[in-house]
């Protein structure tokens, strides 16, 4: 059961992973970069260090992204 | 260098990188089977010497507190770095005559049911937040992660409400000192054991009973000036960040 899971959330990480370095689209991949650091969040969480998961759900799915949309949206800006 | 060359290159470095990476992972404890002594020792040894059962924020806090003023003053210089270079940058848009673009920006109002729910979003991470601060000692979480889930409601606050709401909760005065007196506390607590007990970081508190509270001595105590200072620098930081986008650039 709990190596069923391991294997679940390792593929789903390489797979998100992946998926954050393919979109190309600056704003996309902001959003891509949240949903990686949930599922890395699910992935710290069965791998039990549930200190480190509430770092990358804080840091890695919500801060981080967000501040990388506000430089994109700064820098189109500044471009204009 | 053009394309090809380019391409060749990341290939080359790619493979030997790769090469390496499988080699040292292959050298690696089998998945599962933790053979470390230092992980085995704070494990069973972190109760009985610290009475704090969060070993993560007894290591963070006093056995590799030193570490951890290094990591404090990271985010403490970066904050700073941030403001500065942002701050700067607004100086020179108000010499060449830009006007903050908040009522040129179409954005529509929001509704009043996203204001209240945003609002009580934001009031129930600021508790909750406190909360993971405050137990840093006893269950996962500590000063730092709580610091940051206090430092985002106020960005909940502005992305349901604007600016005025998030200017009232974290008021840009007010947070700089807190991020002052954060990042000094951990010093002082530190320089505090080196008077009383004879080394840096040394833990002088009474270290009560474990899985109380009041427990485990100083760590407790950085934790919460952790919280503190974490929870200060977010918000300055979403602070400059904000303030930037609402003006137009050149």
């Amino acid at each position: 059961m709990t190596q069923a899971l391991l294997v679940i959330v390792f593929l789903m990480v390489g797979v998100s992973g992946t998926a954050v370095v393919l979109t190309r689209d600056p704003r996309r991949q902001a959003v891509m970069l949240s949903i990686y650091g949930l599922i890395l969040t699910t992935f710290f969480l069965i791998l039990q260090a549930p200190d480190v998961a509430f770092s990358e759900l804080t840091i890695g799915a919500t801060v981080l992204p967000l501040m990388l949309l506000v430089a994109v949206v700064k820098a189109e800006r500044y471009r204009r | 260098m053009n394309h090809p060359v380019r391409f060749a290159a990341f290939v080359t470095f790619g493979a030997g990188i790769l090469a390496l990476f499988c080699w040292a992972v292959f050298g690696l404890d089998r998945f599962g089977e933790y053979t470390g002594a230092y992980g085995i020792f704070f494990n069973s040894m972190t109760v009985p010497l610290r009475h704090a059962t969060n070993v993560s924020t007894a290591i963070n806090f006093d056995f590799r507190g030193f570490d951890t003023i290094g990591e404090e003053y990271i985010l403490f210089s970066s904050v700073c770095g941030t403001t500065m270079l942002l701050r700067s940058m607004e100086i020179e848009e108000e010499a060449g005559g830009e006007t903050p673009d908040s009522a040129v920006r179409q954005v529509s109002e929001p509704t009043d049911a996203i204001r209240l729910a945003g609002l009580a979003l934001a009031a129930l991470l600021v508790m909750f937040g406190t909360y993971v601060i405050l137990h840093g000692h006893l269950t996962p979480g500590g000063g730092f992660q709580g610091g940051v889930i206090v430092g985002s409601s106020a960005l909940v606050a502005y992305l349901t409400t604007g600016y005025t709401a998030f200017a009232k909760i974290s008021p840009i005065e007010l947070m700089e000192v807190g991020e002052a007196l954060g990042a000094g506390a951990f010093v002082a607590i530190g320089m505090s054991g080196l008077i009383l007990g004879g080394s840096f970081l040394y833990n002088f508190l009474p270290l009560g009973t474990t899985s109380q509270f009041a427990s485990a001595g100083t760590i407790t105590l950085i934790n919460d000036f952790v919280g503190l200072e974490v929870a200060s620098g977010f918000a300055i930081v979403f602070h400059e960040f904000i303030v930037q986008t609402l003006r137009r650039s050149r």
